[in-house]
């Protein structure tokens, strides 16, 4: 779950912050020192830094940067717009693609040596799955109102005793399905990884591991973030 | 205490193969869907943005499936209510 050496962890450690030495740690100062949350923070101004950087004033004939985050924002817009439809997308491409970027860039940075993938702990990915599962409710109840149980009823009235706790037990694996799917698979790269750098390191054991590391990081983001548009796309259309 | 140790190590084989048999199952169900979708998109080279939607959406409802045996596996070794 955790690379041997993790530097924020030791610059803290250095300023004379307590550091847990288990997953979880006892006192609060403690808990905000946990690998998960450091590294979080990290991503969070690694993001901000180079979104300034590479986007400092917006030119009509746009630059390298520029023309990066052209590409990659209007590539997840046509693809939300394709999903779910182009109203849900004017509201919520926001908090979608930060989504995105967020999960691509928390678990990319587990690749290199002395980082962590924040996404390798389950609170992070929990934390991230509640907010969209409570966001397709809200979406559900806004666009349909009272009649939104509908969703859960299935299409013959005469089954209904039997349709509404499958469909409820269903709706609510969807918690525990898309947080331990991101979680199952960063946490084994991140595993994986470990034990082959005290392994073999020095002799390039986790390259390969490396490789299908940027692979299972591109495609996990790419995993939650559709499976969470086709969710949005779900709540906000008619039952059937 | 001999007891217990008998216990710990059931559960650790019934963590594996918790885990064990339920990726079994969801790899022969991400191969089926891998199988459909690339003979899907060989017949009609067209459709792949929207087959991309459908194959990743099938591969992660058989996936499921071996994370909730993952659940298991992980209550099993970390959260155990039998073992006090």
């Amino acid at each position: 779950m955790e690379h041997p050496i993790l530097f924020i962890s030791l610059i803290l450690e250095k300023l004379g912050l307590p550091i847990p030495h288990g997953p979880i740690g006892n006192g609060f100062l403690e808990k905000l020192c946990e690998p998960y949350m450091t590294y979080t923070w990290f991503v969070m101004i690694f993001l901000v830094v180079v979104g300034k950087l590479t986007l400092g004033n917006i030119e009509m004939i746009p630059g390298k940067g520029q023309n990066f985050w052209e590409l990659a924002i209007g590539g997840m817009h046509d693809f939300f717009d394709a999903n779910m439809g182009s109203e849900l997308t004017e509201k919520l491409f926001p908090m979608i693609a930060t989504f995105a970027l967020y999960i691509a860039v928390a678990n990319l940075i587990g690749l290199i040596p002395g980082f962590m993938s924040p996404t390798s702990s389950i609170n992070t990915t929990l934390a991230l799955t509640i907010i969209v599962w409570v966001t397709h409710h809200i979406i559900g109840i806004r666009a349909h109102g009272a009649s939104y149980i509908k969703h859960f009823l299935g299409p013959i009235p005469v089954l209904i005793p039997l349709m509404f706790p499958i469909e409820l037990i269903s709706n609510i694996a969807r918690l525990l399905s898309l947080s331990i799917r991101l979680f199952g698979n960063i946490m084994a790269k991140e595993t994986l990884l470990g034990i082959l750098f005290m392994l073999a390191g020095a002799y390039f054991a986790p390259l390969p591991i490396m490789l299908l590391g940027v692979l299972v990081s591109l495609v996990q983001a790419m995993v939650f973030v559709l499976l969470t548009v086709v969710y949005f796309g779900q709540a906000n259309e008619h039952a059937h | 205490m001999e007891s217990n140790a008998l216990m710990l190590g059931l559960v650790c084989i019934g963590a594996g193969l918790s885990i064990g048999l339920a990726g079994l199952g969801a790899g022969i169900g991400i191969g089926n869907v891998g199988q459909g979708a690339t003979m899907g998109l060989a017949r009609n080279p067209e459709v792949q943005p929207k087959l991309m939607v459908f194959m990743i959406l099938g591969m992660a409802l058989a996936e499921s499936c071996a994370i909730y045996g993952l659940v298991v596996s992980l209550i099993l070794l970390y959260a155990n209510p039998l073992i006090g």
